[in-house]
């Protein structure tokens, strides 16, 4: 194999002593990025299995793959374009965007690493792509920038890197910009490109999206058929239920996202949905907030997130129920956040430890009294 | 020369804010813009010394169990008097400061240092020991508003910095971090204030 052996003849100049030794973490990241490390464990009782975080990672961008050509195709069709045409137009106009996002955040990781002298972590893969299908498509490249730097840094670095934050970073990132940057990711002018080229008709197209529309007014202009099928405004990737489910489906399959905490959004959020509808709070049917807005993009991609959810098998049931319950509450009692699933799933990820160590403790006190009982 | 480690020790190797982590409320409360952070940190200064020299002249005179209630009285004096100074000369700034400016009586510097330093210290040093502890709390606090105040509204001591036209609203690119305005972020940069800090005065770190 002749990529192998040039990654083996640039081996000595990365590794220690080599000229380039300040550059190990860089060259080892793009070595295992290639190759399958083939290094194993000497000592001691391990499961060896060929897949490793590279690896699962690249699943879930696969998973995510169905919702970001959607998108690409959605944003195409939002400004009057149809067919192939709104598919490039949609790829040209979120491609400089997921630059920007892997360029940044790669680059801090990697100077991270390096100055720890520490392998490069995957998890940034995932992020990367997730951090533009949650923002407008009109969000300015800088802003990405800046919504990247503080996630990666204030996110996951000063926690410890990959594994170790507390708040899903790619959230964080969208926290950030909704928060510093609120003209820019709310109202009725941000959701369509405003890109006129390849005869794209931008101008003075603007209109609320589905979640807003259903918040002030109780109904939305577009069927529900389409907010499942994903022709509505919304953010770059969140706007297609069905393509949401399709990458649910492979995550589901693989095994890699836990269908405890992804069931249980999806019921917290109807349950909370029809006990608004039956409050008479709400007079549009319960189901419509799983089609709209980030709810099961949240759902099956951010709330079932394997580092900030809950560990045990119970705590996944009672995060998942609260995500998507208080998500909904949000959304029809905050008027402030037309969208609750972001801080809903932020909130949940703070809680999450709590809960986990009350099912600990829960089933610590249970097993106790099973030997009293057999005394 | 031991006089002088007094006012120097606190600005950096036992900064109040970023090494006690003390005063942490009001560093967040009025740093958004630089104007009521200077004004807020001069009014310390000036708390914090005279509280400190009068609680030192004292400190033989006051029995130990009602010690506390007479801080509180010294200090609460000291507060009311600059209120009245700042209500008299700055008028604008002391209704931006509204409650901060009484709040000071509870800052935890001033009762930390009275009871950690002026009972313990003659009036001359707890004098300077004050002004050394007011001085480091207003240059963590200027520190701080400075990059609230310039990327929260664009502007210095009320002064246009960012140009106008840089806007998005004037045709520009650029935006005001909106969120610069809130609390949280003055808890981040303050953190980043430290994580600096602490990363030239490695002998600060925790194990």
């Amino acid at each position: 194999m002749g990529l192998r052996k040039i990654v083996d003849n640039m081996k000595p100049t990365f590794s220690e002593g080599g000229k380039l030794s300040f550059l190990a973490s860089t060259f080892d990241a793009f070595e295992t990025f290639l190759f399958v490390p083939n290094t194993t464990t000497s000592k001691g009782a391990h499961i060896r299995d060929c897949n490793d975080m590279k690896r699962t990672m690249i699943v879930v961008v696969l998973a995510l793959l169905p919702a970001f050509l959607f998108g690409c195709f959605n944003t195409g069709l939002q400004v009057g374009l149809a067919g192939f045409e709104a598919f490039a137009y949609g790829l040209v106009r979120i491609l400089p965007m997921v630059c920007v996002s892997y360029v940044v955040g790669l680059g801090i990781e990697f100077a991270y690493a390096q100055s720890r002298r520490e392998e490069v972590n995957e998890g940034y893969l995932v992020t990367g792509l997730l951090i533009p299908m949650i923002m407008p498509v009109s969000t300015p490249l800088w802003m990405v920038a800046l919504g990247v730097a503080f996630a990666v840094i204030f996110g996951k670095e000063v926690f410890g890197g990959t594994g170790m934050n507390i708040f899903n970073p790619a959230l964080t990132a969208r926290a950030f910009v909704f928060f510093a940057f609120t003209p820019q990711m709310s109202g009725e002018e941000v959701w369509y490109s405003k890109w006129s080229m390849m005869g794209a008709q931008t101008d003075g197209v603007s209109g609320a999206t589905a979640l807003e529309q259903l918040a002030t007014t109780g109904e939305m202009q577009w069927s529900a058929t389409d907010a499942f099928l994903g022709f509505i405004p919304g953010s770059f990737g969140e706007t297609s239920t069905l393509c949401i489910l399709v990458g649910a489906a492979i995550l589901l399959f693989t095994g890699i996202a836990a269908w405890r905490t992804m069931a249980s959004v999806f019921v917290g959020g109807l349950a909370m949905g029809y006990l608004f509808q039956a409050l008479g709070v709400t007079e549009f049917p319960a189901y419509y907030h799983l089609l709209v807005g980030g709810f099961a993009f949240g759902a099956v991609f951010m709330a079932t997130d394997p580092v900030t959810s809950a560990q045990t098998n119970a705590g996944k049931y009672i995060v998942g129920f609260m995500t998507g319950a208080l998500a909904v509450l949000t959304r029809v009692v905050n008027p402030a956040y037309p969208e609750g699933m972001m801080l809903a799933i932020l909130f949940m990820n703070a809680l999450a430890p709590t809960v986990d160590y009350f099912v600990v403790e829960a089933n610590v006190k249970r097993r106790k009294n099973r030997i009293k009982t057999v005394k | 020369m031991s006089n002088l480690k007094n006012v120097t020790g606190p600005l950096s190797a036992n900064n109040p804010v970023i090494v006690q982590i003390l005063g942490i409320c009001s560093a967040l409360a009025v740093t958004v813009k630089m104007k009521p952070a200077l004004v807020m940190g001069l009014s310390v200064i000036v708390v914090t010394a005279f509280a400190n020299l009068v609680m030192s002249c004292l400190r033989k005179g006051i029995p130990s169990r009602i010690r506390i209630i007479v801080q509180l009285v010294v200090i609460a004096s000291l507060v009311i008097l600059v209120d009245q100074f700042l209500k008299a000369y700055v008028y604008d700034v002391s209704k931006q400061l509204s409650v901060y400016v009484g709040l000071i009586i509870t800052n935890c510097i001033i009762m930390g240092r009275v009871e950690a330093f002026a009972l313990g210290h003659k009036p001359w040093d707890s004098f300077l020991d004050g002004v050394g502890n007011g001085l480091g709390y207003a240059a963590i606090l200027l520190i701080v508003a400075f990059f609230r105040e310039l990327f929260g509204s664009g502007t210095l001591f009320g002064m246009q910095i960012v140009p106008e036209s840089w806007y998005i609203a004037n045709g520009g690119f650029y935006s005001n971090i909106g969120l610069m305005l809130f609390p949280p972020m003055a808890l981040i940069l303050v953190g980043c204030i430290i994580w600096i800090h602490r990363s030239f005065n490695k002998d600060l770190q925790e194990k």
